[in-house]
C-alpha cells in the first residue's frame, strides 16, 4: 500500500482504467444484459440513459436495435483479447528469433537481422494490410497472427542486444564451461535479467496493437461482422454519425481511455526501468 | 565511402525483400487465371491465359518475369476497371499528396517549437504537460481523432464538410488529423534531442561567459536539434504515409490510401500491390537518403538520434 501512495495520480487513474478493462473483457459474457446478436429493428437508435434513454438498454442501441453496452463489452473483450495474444506473441517470437541469432551466430544471425531491418523499415500498417490482402478470408486466427508479426522485431532487437552482451560475461562462461546447455542458459539466467525491459516493450506494445487492430477493423478488413471489436462497433457508428452520434463515440471514448492510460503506464514504467 | 556502398546494398536488399514478399503473398491468394475467368471456364482457355502470362512456368523464372514487369512499371490490371493498375494509382497521387504536404509543414510548425520550449523547462509543469500531451495525441487513433473533429466541426457546428473534395475546406480537417499525430512525433524527437543538446558542456560554458538565453538557444541549441529534425522528416515519412491512408478513408478523400484500402476489401491484388510496392519503395530510399545525409554532415549525433528513434541501428556500426 506504502508504493501505491507514491504513485503519481495520473498512474493510478490508468492503473484503474485498464483494471476495469480487464474485468470487463474476463467477464463480459456475465456483465452484458443482452445477447449482441439479438436484433430488433422497432427499437432502434434507442439513446443512452444520460441523453433520456430508457434502462432497458443503458447505452442505447444501434442501427440494428442491440444493445450497445452488450456489444462495447463484447468489443472490449475482443479488441484485448487480440491485443494480449498479439503482443504475448510477438514477444515470443521475437525473443526466440533474437536468442537464437545471438547464440548461433552466423548466417542466421546475418539472415535474423536482415529481416529486423525489413521490419523495421516497411511501416507496419503496410505490411499488416499486405498480409490481410494475402489471405482470402480474415479470421480471428488469421488477424491474431497479422498482430503477432507487428512488433516482433524490437523485442528480436532487445533480446539479441541482451544476449550478445551476456554472452562474455563471466556468469555465462562459466556455465557454458560447466557445459550447461544453451537452452538452460538463456532461460535461467539471460531471460530473467532481460525481463524488466522485455515486460516494458510489452506494455509500449499492447497499446499500439490495439490501435493496429481497431484501425483494421474500422476500415472494415479486420474483424467482420456478426462479431465485433471496438473498431467495428466505431466503423459502423460512423454511418450513423448524424442522427445517433453515440454509437460511434461510445466505443470511441472507450479506445481513447484504454491506449492513452496504457500508454502512460508503458512510458511510466520505461522511465523507470531505463532512468535516463 | 564503404559504408555508403553498404548501406545502398542494404536498401536495395530490403527492395528485393520487399518484391518478393508481394510475389509471394499473390502467389499464394490462389490463381490469377481462376481469380479472372472465374471457376467455370473451360481447361483450354485457362492454359492458354497461363501460357500468356508464363503461369506455368517454375517459381523462380515467375519472379523474374514479375520483376521485370515491375521495373517498367508493369503491375497489371485492375480486376475492378480493367484499367492498368499503375495510371489508377498515379491519377490518385495528386489527391493524396496535396494532403500530405501542408501537413509536413503544419506539423514541424507545431511540434518543434513545442519540443524546445519543454525541453527548455525540462522537469517544470510545461515540460511534463507537452509530454502528456504527446503521449495522449499519439495513442489516440487517427480514425477516431478525424470522427471526433468530424462530429464537432461538420455534426455538430456544421462548418465544414465533412468528406470528399468539395473546396478549399475540405482539406481542413483531414491535414488537422494528420499534423496532430505528426507534431507529437516531432515534439517527442525534439525534446529528447535538446535536451541532449543542453546537457552538452559547450552550453555552460555559453552560460559562464554570460551569453543571454536567447543567444544561447539560437546559435547553439538549435543548429544542433537542426540537423537530426531534418534527417527524421524523412524518416517519419513511413508513419505518416501509414496516418494517411487512414485518414483518407475516414474522409472519404480520393487519394491512394483510400484506393488501397478498397483494394485491398475487393482483393483487388494487381492495384495493391502496385500501391504497396509503391509506398514501400518511397520509404526505403526516404530511409536511405536521411541515412546518407546524416552520415555526411555529421556522424557525430548519431546517438541523439539512435535515443529519439528506435529503428537503424545501421548507424552505429558504420
Amino acid at each position: 500500500m506504502k508504493t501505491l501512495r507514491h504513485l503519481p495520480w495520473l498512474i493510478l487513474l490508468s492503473l484503474a482504467v485498464v483494471a476495469t478493462l480487464l474485468i470487463c473483457a474476463i467477464f463480459a459474457n456475465f456483465l452484458a444484459p443482452h445477447d449482441i446478436t439479438q436484433v430488433d429493428l422497432r427499437n432502434r437508435f434507442q439513446s443512452p440513459i444520460f441523453l433520456g434513454g430508457a434502462w432497458g438498454n443503458p447505452l442505447g442501441t444501434d442501427s440494428l436495435g442491440r444493445d450497445i453496452l452488450s456489444l462495447l463489452l463484447r468489443g472490449i473483450q475482443v479488441s484485448m483479447t487480440i491485443a494480449a495474444l498479439g503482443t504475448i506473441g510477438g514477444a515470443v517470437l521475437g525473443v526466440t528469433l533474437g536468442f537464437v541469432g545471438a547464440w548461433v551466430g552466423g548466417w542466421v544471425d546475418n539472415l535474423i537481422g536482415v529481416l529486423i531491418d525489413f521490419q523495421s523499415t516497411i511501416p507496419n500498417l503496410i505490411l499488416a494490410l499486405a498480409l490481410i490482402a494475402a489471405f482470402p478470408e480474415v479470421n480471428f486466427g488469421v488477424f491474431v497472427l497479422i498482430m503477432v508479426i507487428y512488433g516482433w522485431e524490437q523485442y528480436a532487437r532487445l533480446a539479441r542486444a541482451i544476449a550478445l552482451s551476456a554472452k562474455s560475461q563471466p556468469y555465462v562462461q562459466a556455465q557454458i564451461v560447466f557445459g550447461a546447455s544453451p537452452l538452460r542458459i538463456i532461460t535461467r539466467s539471460i531471460l530473467p535479467n532481460a525481463a524488466a525491459v522485455l515486460l516494458v516493450n510489452m506494455s509500449i506494445n499492447f497499446p499500439r496493437t490495439i490501435l493496429v487492430e481497431s484501425t483494421l477493423s474500422f476500415l472494415g478488413i479486420g474483424i467482420q461482422p456478426p462479431d465485433t471489436s471496438l473498431g467495428v462497433l466505431i466503423g459502423q457508428g460512423r454511418d450513423q454519425l448524424y442522427n445517433a452520434p453515440w454509437v460511434a463515440l461510445m466505443p470511441g471514448f472507450v479506445i481513447l481511455i484504454a491506449t492513452i492510460s496504457i500508454s502512460l503506464l508503458g512510458d511510466w514504467a520505461r522511465d523507470l526501468v531505463d532512468k535516463d | 565511402m564503404t559504408w555508403v556502398f553498404a548501406r545502398i546494398g542494404r536498401a536495395i536488399l530490403t527492395l528485393l525483400l520487399l518484391i518478393a514478399f508481394t510475389f509471394f503473398t499473390l502467389a499464394i491468394s490462389g490463381d490469377p487465371a481462376v481469380a479472372k475467368f472465374g471457376e467455370d471456364i473451360d481447361m483450354a482457355t485457362l492454359e492458354a491465359f497461363r501460357a500468356k502470362w508464363g503461369l506455368n512456368y517454375p517459381l523462380w523464372k515467375q519472379f523474374l518475369i514479375y520483376l521485370n514487369g515491375i521495373v517498367h512499371l508493369d503491375f497489371g490490371v485492375s480486376f475492378r476497371t480493367g484499367e492498368p493498375a499503375w495510371g489508377l494509382v498515379v491519377s490518385r497521387l495528386p489527391a493524396t499528396l496535396s494532403l500530405m504536404l501542408p501537413t509536413m509543414v503544419f506539423s514541424i510548425l507545431i511540434g518543434v517549437p513545442l519540443g524546445v520550449f519543454a525541453a527548455m523547462n525540462r522537469g517544470k509543469w510545461a515540460d511534463r504537460f507537452t509530454i502528456v500531451l504527446a503521449v495522449v495525441a499519439l495513442a489516440i487513433p487517427s480514425f477516431l481523432l478525424g470522427l471526433l473533429l468530424m462530429f464537432v466541426f461538420s455534426v455538430w457546428l456544421a462548418w465544414l464538410p465533412p468528406s470528399g473534395i468539395v473546396g478549399w475546406q475540405s482539406y481542413i480537417m483531414p491535414s488537422a488529423t494528420l499534423a496532430i499525430a505528426t507534431a507529437a512525433i516531432y515534439a517527442r524527437f525534439t525534446r529528447s534531442a535538446m535536451v541532449e543538446v543542453l546537457s552538452h558542456p559547450m552550453i555552460e560554458t555559453a552560460q559562464a561567459s554570460g551569453l543571454s538565453r536567447r543567444v544561447i538557444l539560437c546559435m547553439h541549441g538549435l543548429p544542433n536539434v537542426l540537423l537530426p529534425l531534418i534527417t527524421i522528416s524523412a524518416l517519419e515519412f513511413g508513419n505518416i504515409l501509414t496516418f494517411a491512408i487512414v485518414v483518407e478513408s475516414v474522409f472519404s478523400w480520393p487519394g491512394v490510401g483510400r484506393l488501397l484500402i478498397t483494394g485491398i476489401a475487393n482483393r483487388d491484388y494487381a492495384v495493391v500491390q502496385a500501391i504497396l510496392l509503391l509506398t514501400g519503395t518511397t520509404v526505403i530510399v526516404a530511409n536511405l537518403l536521411a541515412d546518407i545525409a546524416y552520415g555526411y554532415v555529421d556522424p557525430r549525433i548519431a546517438d541523439a538520434r539512435l535515443k529519439g528513434r528506435r529503428h537503424n541501428a545501421v548507424l552505429d556500426k558504420t
